[in-house]
């Protein structure tokens, strides 16, 4: 998967879980959280996702780097390299 | 609606024990994540402690007193818009005591202008204080205490305590002594907006549970009380409920954790260690509460939501658990809460301890039932005037009718003290494929804390049946 198609994955996930979400000013580098009004039960949901959407287990001690949209993608890129 | 145990087939992908509102939630997100769910409920209704009862006409909630606003988020993600689309504010929360009286809709902004005007706190302390709070998680560190939280920002200030204290005792059992994350995590949630309710009452939101459930395919039998979790070299196989086996892949027991570990479960299936932090388990309070309804044709007039009230002169958090507690709070039902229901209810709580009812013969308890009544009488009639006369129905329930209808040790209507969380999201690392959902550490309980758990705990429980493909 390419790193924009990862982007578009993220933002998809995030869509389904708060339809209010306002993407145009999203900062790719500043912290998910701040900008979007998502709560650790948000991050959650991301990471269900996408063990449901793509097998993927990310353990506990790896949620930190879903913080921003570059270091999800970031994270991702090698995870789903064959996705 | 549910079917009977014997309509249940002998394998599943997972079963959850108990219909609370974790089990409930746990089953629904576990149906979502695409395995075949066996929900078992012991009682004949659903809903665990989120339950109510009919009577002479009435109906009455056991634990809907008000949630936070993250209930409107919750349900919509993890249940359906039609649930979220029911919830209400409660907008009159009533204080009254000998230190102060006044109404709020218990928000940051409310409070922020209370504490300033009415307690002269200074506005950045004022500040300082909600920051704090909000920035609490439940993994930071927890050797400060609550008392010493407030003695810090407040010194001295037992009003300011009381104010801060006294709603949160009642929602979470939690005391000055607990840790104040506890305090922290709980105050922020309902300082966000304020106090929300469920329009219909418990009965219709368990009613729409249990419909989406039944839509999404879950297995759902009452009256099947769950006689062991079977487990095997240190791997769950499944349970054991009226002389049968159901075959599982994963066990989520909604039972208490100390049900489970100690009744449910075989002693030898953990290890001595794990025992150990076991044993150390506190559960929670217990409660009384007084059940009354009003007779048809009177009305309350518009005195408040939800009322804390006391006659005690400061804030004590044993002085709330005490035998005779001069403290409670009533809930008050107009008929906005079912509003094709045209009646009102007045539910009293009160904090209790399960040793303090234990040991009465049969005439002492009744006795003291009715005295329980009769104290209860006399506190409502300063906001409702010769109660007594204008109710047809009264009745009370004491820690020992917590114990029978939810098999909670000691009755517990808080889950457990905080220690319990570690045991309870840890307890599947002991024994493979054994998950607990339900209020445990404090932080865990209450009608959002529980729905949030039981995702939680279901996401361990995906990620363990995806780790075994």
């Amino acid at each position: 998967m390419t790193r924009d198609a990862i982007k578009d994955l993220i933002l998809e996930i995030i869509e389904d879980i708060d339809e209010d979400a306002d993407f145009e000013t999203l900062q790719a580098d500043k912290p998910l959280r701040d900008q979007l009004d998502l709560d650790s039960m948000d991050f959650l949901d991301i990471v269900m996702e996408l063990r449901k959407r793509h097998k993927l287990q990310i353990p506990e001690e790896d949620y930190p780097q879903l913080a921003t949209l570059d270091s999800c993608v970031n994270y991702l890129e090698p995870l789903l390299v064959d996705a | 609606m549910p079917v009977s145990f014997s309509k249940a087939a002998d394998k599943y992908d997972v079963v959850v024990i108990g219909s609370g509102l974790g089990g409930l939630t746990s089953a629904n997100r576990l149906v979502y994540c695409g395995y075949s769910v066996l929900l078992l409920e012991y009682h004949s209704q659903l809903g665990g402690l989120a339950t109510w009862f009919k009577r002479k006409g009435h109906i009455f909630d056991v634990s809907l007193h008000g949630f936070p606003y993250g209930m409107v988020k919750t349900c919509r993600k993890y249940w359906n818009k039609e649930i979220m689309n029911s919830i209400v504010q409660l907008k009159d929360i009533i204080f009254d005591n000998p230190q102060f009286h006044l109404k709020t809709t218990f928000d940051r902004v409310d409070f922020t202008s209370k504490l300033n005007k009415q307690f002269k706190v200074p506005q950045s302390t004022i500040d300082a204080f909600f920051t704090r709070v909000a920035g609490m998680n439940f993994y930071d560190d927890q050797s400060m205490t609550t008392r010493e939280l407030f003695e810090e920002f407040f010194p001295g200030r037992s009003d300011v305590h009381r104010l801060l204290m006294e709603p949160i005792s009642y929602a979470n059992g939690s005391t000055l002594d607990d840790p104040a994350i506890t305090y922290g995590i709980v105050f922020s949630n309902f300082m966000n907006k304020g106090v929300f309710t469920f329009e219909g009452g418990t009965d219709k939101l368990i009613g729409m549970m249990t419909t989406e459930l039944e839509n999404n395919g879950v297995t759902i039998c009452t009256k099947a009380k769950v006689d062991r979790i079977v487990v095997d070299k240190g791997v769950v196989r499944g349970i054991e409920c009226q002389g049968r086996m159901i075959e599982a892949g994963a066990v989520v027991s909604n039972s208490g954790i100390t049900n489970t570990i100690y009744n449910l479960t075989d002693k030898d299936a953990f290890s001595l260690e794990f025992m150990e932090k076991a044993d150390k388990i506190r559960v929670n309070n217990s409660s009384c509460q007084v059940y009354m309804g009003v007779k048809k044709g009177d009305k309350i007039d518009d005195i408040g939501d939800l009322l804390f009230t006391s006659t005690a002169e400061e804030f004590d958090s044993s002085e709330l658990r005490d035998f005779k507690t001069e403290s409670k709070t009533f809930s008050v039902y107009y008929p906005k809460t079912r509003p094709d229901h045209d009646r009102y209810t007045i539910v009293a709580s009160m904090n209790a301890n399960y040793a303090d009812w234990d040991n009465f013969t049969d005439e002492e308890y009744e006795n003291e039932k009715e005295a329980l009544i009769q104290r209860t009488l006399i506190d409502l009639n300063r906001y409702f005037p010769n109660a007594k006369d204008r109710l047809d129905w009264i009745e009370a329930a004491t820690p020992r009718t917590f114990n029978r209808y939810t098999l909670h040790t000691q009755g517990t209507s808080f889950g457990t003290k905080f220690e319990g969380l570690d045991v309870s999201r840890s307890i599947f690392k002991e024994v493979n494929g054994l998950f607990h959902v339900g209020s445990v550490g404090i932080i865990m309980s209450g009608w959002l804390g529980a729905i949030n758990y039981g995702v939680i705990v279901s996401n361990d429980v995906d990620a363990y049946m995806r780790s075994k493909d």
